[in-house]
């Protein structure tokens, strides 16, 4: 029984220190980004790794997306007799929730793991240490760019996601099942509020802080190995797709 | 001048330093002999607040680093440079940049003295022509003479040096105990290496000390150190010379 509660109390313990860990990584982060030198060439560089180089990943999800929500809602709509509304339920669905889960989601996925990999190797490789001692704080040089770049870069990608998407409804919708144009477009127009994109927007900002946040922190302190640096980039996956989930669900219920 | 007092770091349940005291002179050339996995690349990071004691001392002129944080370290860290084991050269960036980056962060020269003084070094280290090529197109030796020529290139009052020959093949290996020398002679800076370039150190080092079993073994001048009658450390830097698998 004791033995029980010893384990169930260390393993409380080490994710509560855990945690405060990744706050404090997170603040000095922070805090490193409001001193000169700024990083502006290395957060444009980063910039266009997260975002620029996300957009074909982005399309292809977002058109499909579209495409399968045009499918599913014109059939259960047509029961009802209301396909005409088919564009108020692509549009809401997308802005208001798989826009920026989803796109989130393919972030996590493509920069990342990337990120975590990157930061990994070069801790194994002690490029860090190398930063270190050349007095160049590392989270200043190397990880303040990145949180930045992801902050700016997934809302955008989110819009980018949120325009495809709609579209590829009005593909199928329009295209290939002969809705109404027209009655498609008003729908959308009609449905879409502004509380619905500014809600977006939140999420979006949100999942770029908790993408590149975790990531960073999973990879700068990979331990010395390679199956560390794999241990690492799958831990940090996983934990910034369920984060995105939950934060979503909890958002979702403060923003309604 | 550094001086470490009964310096003592275990990782886990590895104790790897016991106790290390050392003084190491201002201006001279020391150089930490020890086999493989003693802890001679944990003791040159602790010299430079890469790896925090678990007791002991670490000063730095005057300034003990083992509590400091932030700032504090990072000016302590500008009178460095350190040529790590690894390289560690940044794979995102041409050798000619990795050379220059001290240059460009710490002096903020501008860009044709930088691009002066990263040419001459890496001409020295035998890597003229070179400085466009990325770390992963190098040979082992290369990335570990364009890692030198980072270390060099910033003329710095302390440099430490994890042994700056190994993977070399013996001409270049002793060209580039030429140029730590040199550099060693011109700009007077306090130099530590670590090495095994038995007996080669002992005509280039001022002191030599042997790292053995956590503890500092012996230290003293280098044509002294070689008259030394300690067991152990006799056998160190005799064997080599001495043992022949060849029947
Ligand atoms: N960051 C670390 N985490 C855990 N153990 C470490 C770490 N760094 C070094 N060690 C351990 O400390 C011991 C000493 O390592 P160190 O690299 O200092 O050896 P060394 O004397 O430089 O050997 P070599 O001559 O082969 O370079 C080794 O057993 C190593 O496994
Ligand atoms: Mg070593």
């Amino acid at each position: 029984m004791t033995a029980v509660l010893q384990r169930v109390g260390r393993v409380t313990l080490s994710i509560v220190q855990e945690m405060g860990r990744m706050l404090i990584f997170l603040l000095s982060t922070f805090g490193w980004l409001t001193r000169p030198p700024f990083r502006l060439f290395q957060m444009v560089k980063q910039l266009h790794f997260i975002g620029f180089k996300s957009t074909f990943v982005i399309v292809l999800t977002a058109a499909f997306t579209g495409m399968v929500l045009g499918l599913q809602g014109y059939y259960t709509l047509r029961r009802y007799g209301s396909e005409a509304a088919l564009g108020s339920a692509v549009a809401l669905s997308i802005i208001r929730e798989l826009g920026p889960v989803l796109a989130a989601l393919m972030v996590t996925a493509r920069a990342g793991s990337a990120m975590t990999a990157e930061i990994g190797i070069m801790r194994i490789t002690e490029q860090i240490d190398a930063l270190d001692t050349m007095a160049v704080n590392p989270l200043q040089y190397l990880i303040a760019p990145k949180i930045v770049a992801s902050l700016i870069g997934v809302p955008l990608l989110v819009a980018l996601f949120d325009v495809i998407g709609i579209y590829g409804g009005y593909i199928v919708g329009v295209d290939l099942l002969s809705i109404n144009a027209g009655a498609y477009w008003n729908s959308v127009e009609t449905a879409v509020e502004w509380k619905d994109v500014y809600g977006g927007i939140w999420k979006s900002i949100s999942f770029g802080l908790i993408i590149s946040w975790i990531c960073c922190y999973k990879g700068y302190h990979t331990t010395m190995s390679a199956e560390g640096l794999g241990t690492a980039t799958t831990e940090a996956v996983v934990l910034s797709s369920i984060m995105i989930l939950v934060w979503d669900y909890f958002l979702t219920s403060v923003l309604l | 001048m550094i001086k470490l007092v009964n310096v003592e770091k275990a990782f886990g349940r590895q104790q790897v330093l016991r106790g290390v005291t050392l003084e190491i002179p201002k201006g001279k050339l020391t150089t930490i002999i020890g086999r493989s996995g003693e802890g001679k690349s944990v003791l040159l990071k602790h010299i430079i607040g890469l790896l925090q004691p678990d007791r002991g001392e670490v000063w730095v002129n005057d300034v003990e680093i083992s509590r400091l944080r932030g700032k504090a370290l990072n000016d302590v860290r500008k009178q460095f440079s350190m040529l790590f084991q690894s390289a560690a050269l940044f794979d995102s960036m041409t050798v000619f940049d990795n050379v220059a980056f001290p240059l460009r962060e710490k002096l903020r020269l501008p860009e044709r003295e930088v691009r002066e003084r990263v040419d001459e070094k890496l001409e020295r280290v035998g890597l003229a022509g070179m400085g466009h090529k990325f770390p992963a197109e190098l040979s082992g030796g290369m990335k570990k003479r364009a890692g030198l020529a980072r270390a060099l290139v910033m003329e710095p009052e302390i440099i430490l040096f994890d042994e700056p020959t190994t993977g070399l093949d013996p001409l270049m290996s002793n060209t580039i105990h030429r140029l730590i020398l040199d550099m060693h002679r011109t700009f007077g800076f306090t130099a530590v290496m670590v090495s095994h370039e038995i007996p080669e150190i002992f005509s280039i080092s001022d002191w030599v000390a042997m790292l053995e079993q956590g503890r500092i073994a012996a230290m003293a001048p280098s044509a002294d150190f070689q008259r030394i009658t300690d067991p152990t450390v006799h056998e160190f830097i005799t064997v080599g010379g001495t043992v022949s698998l060849k029947h």
